[in-house]
Order: structure tokens, then sequence, then C-alpha cells
């Protein structure tokens, strides 16, 4: 896994785009997903980019109860351009289950009616429980199912990918 | 007409117990108590909260409570109070139903726990209780089943939680930190529950400097006020402060002479221009409403930019968003 090579991969393939003439609005999902998409438009040279938080729309809110609130209450969503008729690329690091991408659209869509989403990923796990597919992908990954994929970024702005045990 | 509300056996002094086996909190009675975590837990919630309004989102509405029924239980009347509770429930997509106590079953002489039971048959989730009598909100929690919650809108001269918590999280909106905050609170103290839950909250989250300022009459004198410093005159006890809270004289809670009344109360304990110029420059004035104008507040003062009195009103939506999900998902 190397997520600095996927980074580039995605960058290039945005690259592109935008060379195309194609127009499209970044959003991230906070946090990774976010680091993300602030790194794609500062070396795009966008004027801006999206969050999003997911925390109001998660499914296993009784679950995890008030956590989900907390640990994503460092960033708001805060989507700086008009989603109305839009064509909008969700950044996220990591897609496994799909029910991430599920809220993430829900809340974009309480900011509006985009004309088309489109789903990048830094990584691609297996194990979906819902019918959402990336349409760009940096890395496709298999790992153990209990296994959680991580994604930091050192004080250079650097990814990297570590591997934890899922806490029982 | 008489409200029954016995049997009230949850007597003054008694532990109050708001929390499940795991200590989280699963109804909101009183902040005393409360660890200070919690408390930052609540208002770190509702500065999340405040978002749903951004107005960039069309849709402000978030689908935490979808299902769930949320009784507006007034056996006191509150306008402002139970409007937040129900705008605050309807942004988390719940289910309000408000009832007209007065008009209702309580009036035929049902008794209060029964008339709980029969919400309760009803699926009710969340009660939220306001009742001049102390305690009633206690009695009811203890009463419910556990996958219902109580959260205290105000009971007599008790607590009003709430209302403390949204204080709080306007002073920290303001002033950042409670470290080194000097907070005067003005009037009639000893019927206050919000004044109350406001010292109350205060000290746990380490405010060192709690002033009560009004006449011995309004002064309590019980444990509530230990470390509060306790002064008669506006002029000494507004010094340097951050924070002026001014409460309404509450006549439905006193004797007739007990207090100065209207424009004698004014002279002595009015906030003024003058008197809010002793305070900090940057000094935030606070009302908890409804308020009087010339009598515990100039018209001046309740106006000018350093009244943060409709801000209070606003913040209230998101703390009670806060409360409501937090107590309905432990």
């Amino acid at each position: 896994m190397n997520a600095e090579q996927s980074y580039l991969k995605l960058l290039e393939t945005l690259s592109q785009r935008k060379k195309a003439g194609d127009a499209f609005e970044l959003a991230g999902l906070a946090m990774g997903g976010a680091w993300i998409a602030k790194r794609l438009a500062a070396d795009l040279n966008l004027a801006h980019f999206g969050v999003i938080n997911v925390a109001f729309h998660r499914d296993d809110y009784a679950e995890k109860r008030m956590t989900a609130l907390r640990t994503a209450s460092a960033m708001a969503t805060n989507l700086p351009f008009e989603v109305n008729g839009k064509n909008i690329i969700l950044i996220d690091d990591v897609l496994l289950t799909g029910r991430t991408v599920r809220a993430a659209l829900n809340e974009l869509f309480d900011f509006g009616r985009p004309e088309k989403v489109e789903l990048m990923v830094l990584a691609d796990r297996e194990n979906r429980e819902l019918p959402i597919t990336a349409d760009f992908v940096g890395e496709q990954v298999s790992i153990p199912e209990n296994q959680i994929l991580v994604l930091e970024k050192d004080d250079g702005g650097k990814f990297s990918f570590q591997l934890e045990e899922h806490a029982a | 007409m008489s409200i029954d509300i016995s049997p009230l056996s949850a007597a003054e002094g008694a532990p109050v117990n708001q929390f499940n086996s795991a200590g989280e909190l699963t109804h909101l009675l009183t902040l005393e108590g409360l660890p200070k975590e919690q408390i930052l837990n609540i208002l770190d919630t509702a500065k999340q909260f405040v978002s749903v309004t951004d107005p960039a989102r069309e849709v402000k509405k978030v689908p935490l409570l979808r299902g769930k029924s949320v009784f507006n239980l007034f056996f006191e009347n509150s306008t402002r109070t139970r409007t937040t509770f129900e705008i605050a429930a309807k942004r988390l997509s719940a289910d309000v139903i408000n009832l007209d106590i007065s008009t209702s079953s309580t009036a035929k002489g049902e008794s209060l726990l029964d008339t709980i039971d029969n919400l309760v048959a009803m699926q009710a989730d969340i009660f939220v209780v306001r009742h001049s009598v102390s305690r009633a909100p206690i009695e009811i929690a203890q009463h419910v089943p556990t996958h219902v919650h109580v959260v205290n809108a105000g009971d007599g001269s008790h607590q009003h939680p709430t209302q403390g918590l949204l204080d709080m999280y306007t002073m920290r909106h303001f002033k950042k930190d409670f470290d080194g905050l000097k907070v005067a609170i003005v009037g009639d103290i000893v019927h206050s529950r919000v004044a109350k839950s406001n010292i109350c909250a205060l000290k746990i989250l380490g405010c060192t400097d709690i002033r009560v300022i009004g006449p011995e009459s309004l002064l309590p004198s019980d444990l509530d006020m230990l470390g509060v410093k306790v002064f008669h005159s506006m002029e000494e006890g507004l010094k340097d402060v951050d924070v002026v809270m001014t409460l309404r004289i509450q006549k439905e809670r006193m004797e007739a002479g007990q207090v100065p009344e209207g424009a004698a109360f004014f002279r002595q304990y009015g906030l003024t221009p003058t008197r809010l110029a002793l305070a900090k420059p940057d000094a935030i004035v606070m009302h908890p409403g409804p308020m009087n104008r010339g009598v515990e507040i100039d018209s001046a003062v309740a106006d000018c930019p350093q009244s943060v009195i409709l801000n209070q009103v606003t913040f209230g939506i998101a703390v009670r968003m806060a409360v409501m999900t937090i107590v309905t998902s432990n």
C-alpha cells in the first residue's frame, strides 16, 4: 500500500480532466478525505474545496452513540460553492462498506441538488454492504476484515497508510 | 383549580439519579453533580448543531431523532422554553406533542404519575417537563421505564438545567474560557432556578469569581451559595466583571412586600448604562427572559451592543438539541 503513489495517480486523473475543460467541485469527507481534497485543490490550483461531515446522517448512530458526533466535531460541513447543478467529486481515504458514502450523499443533498456526483478514493477495500462503487480508485487493497486502514499525514503533508487492529 | 401532584416522594436533598449503570446521562434533571467532561460534551455537541441552521444548508433538519416522540409537558407556562424545545426536537426530526395541561385530565383529577403512565403507553420517548413544584421531573424520571428519557425544563425554584447550559454556551462563545472569568448575577436569586443552575455549572467549569447582587431578602443563605461572593450594592458588585446576568423578579413565587416594587427596585438594582460602565468595557449582558424593562434592566442596556440576550435564545435551541440527542443515545 503506497498512499503517496495512489495520491499522485488520482492527481493525474483530475489534472487531465481539468485540462480537458471539465468543470468539477471537490468535496472531501472529514477527516481523511478532507486532507486529500485540500491537497488536490492546492496541487490543481483550484479556488476552493468542500468538506463533508457525515455525523448527522450516520446509520450506526444508535451503536456509536455520541462518539460519532464528537469525533467529527473538529470539521463541520463546509461547501464554499453552489451545489445545485454542479458536478461534484466526493473524496474519501478508504472505501469499505459504503455506509459513509451513503451518509455523505444525504448530507450533500441537504445543501442542494447536484447535476452529477462521482466518488474518488485512495484505497478501495472489499466487503461492500451497499450498492456503491468508486469512479476513481488509487489502489485496490485486500486486507483482513478485522483490520482498519488508517490514513496518516506527516509534517510535510505526505500520506501513508497504517494498519490497525479493529477495537473489539 | 389545583393539580394533584401527589405522591411526590422525591424528597428535598435526596440524590438525583440521572445516569445509567455506565455513568452516561439518560435524563437531564439537574446540573448538580454533573461531571465537567459531560457538561463540555453537551456544549461541544451543541456547537455542532449550530451548523444545522447554516444558511447554505437548504434542509435545516437532521435525522438523529427520526421516529422518536417528544412530549412537552408544561405544567407551568413558558412560551420561550417550550417553543425552543419544540424547534430543537423538530430540527432533530422528532415528532413533538405539546400537552395543554390546564385543559387536560390533570384538571379532572388524574394524578401526575397516572398521566405519565398514559403517555408512556402512547409510546413517548422523551418527556420535557416544566413544573411549578421543585423536583417533580425527578419524580417522573424515577417512575418511567428505562427507554424513556426526562429533561427538566425548570422545576419550581430548584433547577433549570438547559437554561444553565445555554448560559454556559453563551459565556464560552463570547468569553472563550471560564478560567479567570468574573460573573455577576443580579436580582432575585432566591427564587431563581436559573441562578442556581448557573452557579452550579460555573463552579463545575472552574469559574472562581461568581458574585450575586441583590437585597438581603432575595439572596439565599444556604450551601448553594458556598464560594459565591455576596453584594448588596450594584456599584461594588459590578466592578470589573466580564458577565452581568440580570434576573426577573418572580412575584409569583413571593409574598407581597418581600421586595421593593418596580421603580424602587430599579433605583437600587436596575442595570443602567452608568452601572454597566463599571464592568469591563467588553462585558456581556445576559438575561434568561422574560425581561421587565425598567425594573431589572434599562431599555438602553437591553438593546446595547453588549447585550447577548437574543443570542442566548438562539444558542438555547442548539443546546436543547444536544441534550435530547445525548440522553436518547444513552
